[in-house]
């Protein structure tokens, strides 16, 4: 038995390295590409014949404007992350807490329209949005806005954790006197320690990616990209051999902050995704 | 049937009872009741409950203001979108109508005025209510006790005003917008503001399903085909080889659990557009891959992996599974520690080997607990915009398919590149109901038939 366990723990380590490879690789190579120093698009080696911090310099040279799109990107973020949260606790505690009219009929509501693909409301969204001046200049507030706008819908996560709290506290809490307010400030809050803080961190990562919406609203306004707008527009311009190594050089630049960050809160995201999945 | 008769008898009857009330109260109220028929939270304020008069008034003048100063205008030219269009007189344009304002500021004001009516009923039946407790010798609340209870009982409606106002604004006045446009000829030969467009009726779901001449029929079935496809596999297959990879980490005598769980979540960490826009360019044709491949002597010529259809639909299912993988692993980590332990002994015992253990204990716990996960995923594969869009945007493109779609595009994506690079809105639009129908019936069949048939069977619970 404990010799057929060895071997079987051998595969398994063979298939776990082998596994490791393959998902880092990606990451090894955009990191070599990162410090290339020899220019043009895709070459045919992986490790660089020359070492070099060009690419960074290029970025922080102001040749280009990645330092404001970069901030850009970071402001979206920490607003969206922090209003976003604060929306989603709002909501589901109503939801999951209070019983009033139409209940039912709001979470059907946003149900459905959750079915509707987010893209087919682009033209309407920009044209609403350059009406309040949100849109090219005003890209970063006009973002936020819309990512804001539409959060409540992302209630499910949360609302689910809420729910497996017992309703005997809150009964409790009422009997001496608290309000709603203070019960969910004071005492659900503080309990949903983990939930709030993946809330936070999905709606935090999720603007470094927006791609459709951003190039959208900034609508070939350069000082209004976020990275991810004004880098994909790198790598697909027709000259991208120019800017291959200096994309993966600014790719680095985001991966780092987001993944070290993600790292730290690992335990609280996979808590948010395994209790969302369990209850849907 | 019946019940659809009975849902709407019941409306009607609710109406009738509604207008009666309406009438009753008028007549049966006293004079500051009556007034508040036309001054918004007159009595309200008359009774000493400023709160709620001060908000009823604010509120009617605000939609009044909007409705009166700016959107009539639009309303009234909603059913033709305007007819006078933008022209030159004298070498100076006059600009006529414009449709697409018209139809978006028209929108809105129709909702301004059901909020106003809406209102206006809340504002009736408060005055109503008013006057039953004082005839009745009893208190109204306080103003103070109105606004605590905005903080206790009624703190419901302070948390969802701001977020249910966002959504209205935001996701459903476009949506409504938008489906508009899928009943009108919005696209680049319509374009305001120097063009006018207008109603169409349904003439532009018969070209989308109308095959041959100048239907796009045939695209969009392809298009169809291949994003059910492309679901069916992005869903299933990460979820079996999430669960496997998920097994092998777990299994008894490996050590560094986390090492091999932080690993695999780097791609979950990394941005997307960052991983993938790299590892699209490394099976490019010049890719480092190929390179490789190359420099081995494995094969003569690059491989066309972008440029070949199957080549690229396999490849993106690869990709996928990439991305894809790692959730799966977290989810099912957590959940196979849930799983009894004593079910797993017992089932040694009986002298069950680890695959049949997989299949008759692990395998079924799964499926009844992810059940709902599988469907979000499945949906959420469906509009999975970001994979294939920053891989090779839906390429290669066919002279086969209209409008631009090529061999990987997904319907969002194809909807995408209408509406970006065709202004073809009125098709886009289409597209983005077919999209929600396929959603709507999709989740309908799990919902009611799949998922209570497997909780059923297994026993779990």
């Amino acid at each position: 038995m404990s010799k057929r366990r060895k071997i079987g723990n051998g595969f398994a380590y063979l298939g776990l390295i082998l596994i490791s490879i393959v998902w880092l690789f990606p990451f090894v190579g955009l990191v070599l590409q990162s410090f290339r120093g020899e220019s043009g698009g895709m070459v045919n080696y992986l490790v660089p014949k020359q070492f070099s911090m060009v690419n960074y310099q290029f970025l922080f040279s102001g040749a280009s404007k990645f330092l404001r799109w970069y901030g850009n990107t970071l402001t979206i973020a920490i607003f969206v992350s922090v209003l976003q949260t604060l929306v989603v606790i709002c909501v589901s505690y109503a939801l999951s807490r209070m019983r009033f009219r139409g209940r039912k009929l709001l979470m059907n509501i946003w149900l459905v329209l959750g079915m509707f693909p987010g893209f087919l409301t682009m033209i309407c969204l920009y044209f609403l949005l350059k009406q309040m001046g949100l849109t090219e200049a005003g890209a970063v507030p006009g973002l936020i806005l819309i990512s804001v706008a539409s959060s409540g819908m992302g209630y499910y996560v949360c609302k689910g954790f809420f729910d497996t709290i017992p309703r005997a506290l809150d009964e409790a809490a009422i009997l001496d006197g608290a309000t709603r307010a203070q019960i969910l400030v004071q005492m659900i809050m503080p309990i949903s320690k983990p939930i709030i803080i993946y809330t936070a961190l999905v709606a935090f990562m999720a603007p470094w990616c927006d791609y459709i919406f951003a190039s959208y609203v900034a609508f070939g306004y350069e000082s209004g990209y976020n990275v991810a707008v004004a880098m994909t527009r790198w790598v697909w311009t027709n000259d991208y051999q120019g800017y291959f190594t200096r994309f993966c050089a600014g790719g680095i630049l985001v991966a780092i902050p987001v993944t070290i960050l993600f790292m730290c809160l690992q335990k609280y995201y996979v808590e948010g995704v395994t209790g969302g999945a369990v209850k849907g | 049937m019946g019940r659809k008769r009975n849902a709407v008898a019941r409306f009607f009857q609710g109406l009738g009872a509604d207008l009666k009330d309406i009438g009753t109260t008028f007549v049966n109220g006293d004079w500051k009741t009556k007034v508040s028929y036309l001054i918004m939270g007159f009595g309200q304020l008359c009774r000493g409950q400023i709160v709620r008069g001060l908000a009823f008034l604010l509120l009617e003048l605000g939609l009044l203001f909007y409705i009166i100063d700016f959107g009539w205008g639009y309303m009234v030219k909603l059913t033709t979108l305007g007819t006078v269009e933008t022209h030159v007189e004298n070498r100076v344009t006059v600009y006529g109508d414009n449709s697409f304002f018209i139809l978006l500021w028209g929108i809105l004001t129709v909702v301004a005025v059901l909020a106003l009516i809406f209102l206006w009923r809340l504002n009736l039946r408060g005055n109503r209510d008013a006057e039953d407790l004082l005839s009745r010798g009893k208190h109204l609340p306080s103003n103070r006790a109105d606004l605590h209870s905005l903080l206790d009982k009624n703190f419901d409606k302070t948390l969802l005003a701001l977020p249910v106002l966002g959504i209205f604004v935001f996701t459903v006045v476009p949506i409504i917008f938008m489906i508009c446009i899928a009943f009108t000829n919005y696209d680049a030969t319509h374009q305001p503001p120097s063009k006018l467009f207008t109603w169409v009726g349904l003439q532009n779901f018969k070209e989308l399903f109308g095959i041959g001449g100048q239907g796009f029929g045939g695209t969009f079935f392809y298009v169809l085909g291949w994003t059910l496809i492309w679901a069916f596999f992005a869903t299933f297959l990460t979820y079996f080889l999430g669960m496997a990879v998920a097994i092998l980490i777990n299994k008894k005598g490996i050590k560094f659990k986390k090492l091999w769980r932080t690993i695999l979540v780097m791609t979950i960490a990394v941005p997307q557009f960052v991983s993938l826009l790299y590892v699209g360019k490394m099976f490019a044709a010049d890719g480092l891959v190929n390179a490789y491949l190359l420099k081995w002597g494995w094969i003569k010529t690059a491989i066309p992996f972008w440029t070949n259809a199957t080549y690229a639909r396999i490849l993106i299912i690869v990709i996928n599974l990439w991305i894809g993988i790692p959730y799966t692993m977290l989810i099912v980590t957590g959940l196979l520690m849930n799983i009894p332990a004593e079910l797993y002994e017992s089932a040694r015992i009986d002298g069950a080997n680890a695959f049949q253990t997989f299949r008759k204990i692990t395998l079924p716990y799964m499926l009844f607990v992810t059940g709902p996960f599988l469907l979000t995923q499945f949906i959420g594969n469906l509009n999975n915009f970001n994979v294939i869009f920053l891989l090779n945007q839906g390429k290669p493109q066919s002279m086969s398919l209209s409008n631009n779609a090529g061999a990987t595009d997904l319907l969002v994506t194809w909807l995408y590149k209408m509406t970006i690079n065709d202004s073809n809105y009125r098709i886009a639009a289409v597209i983005g109901i077919m999209v929600f129908l396929v959603t709507a019936i999709i989740s309908l069949v799990v919902y009611n038939k799949v998922l209570p048939s497997v909780k059923d069977e297994e026993g779990f619970q």
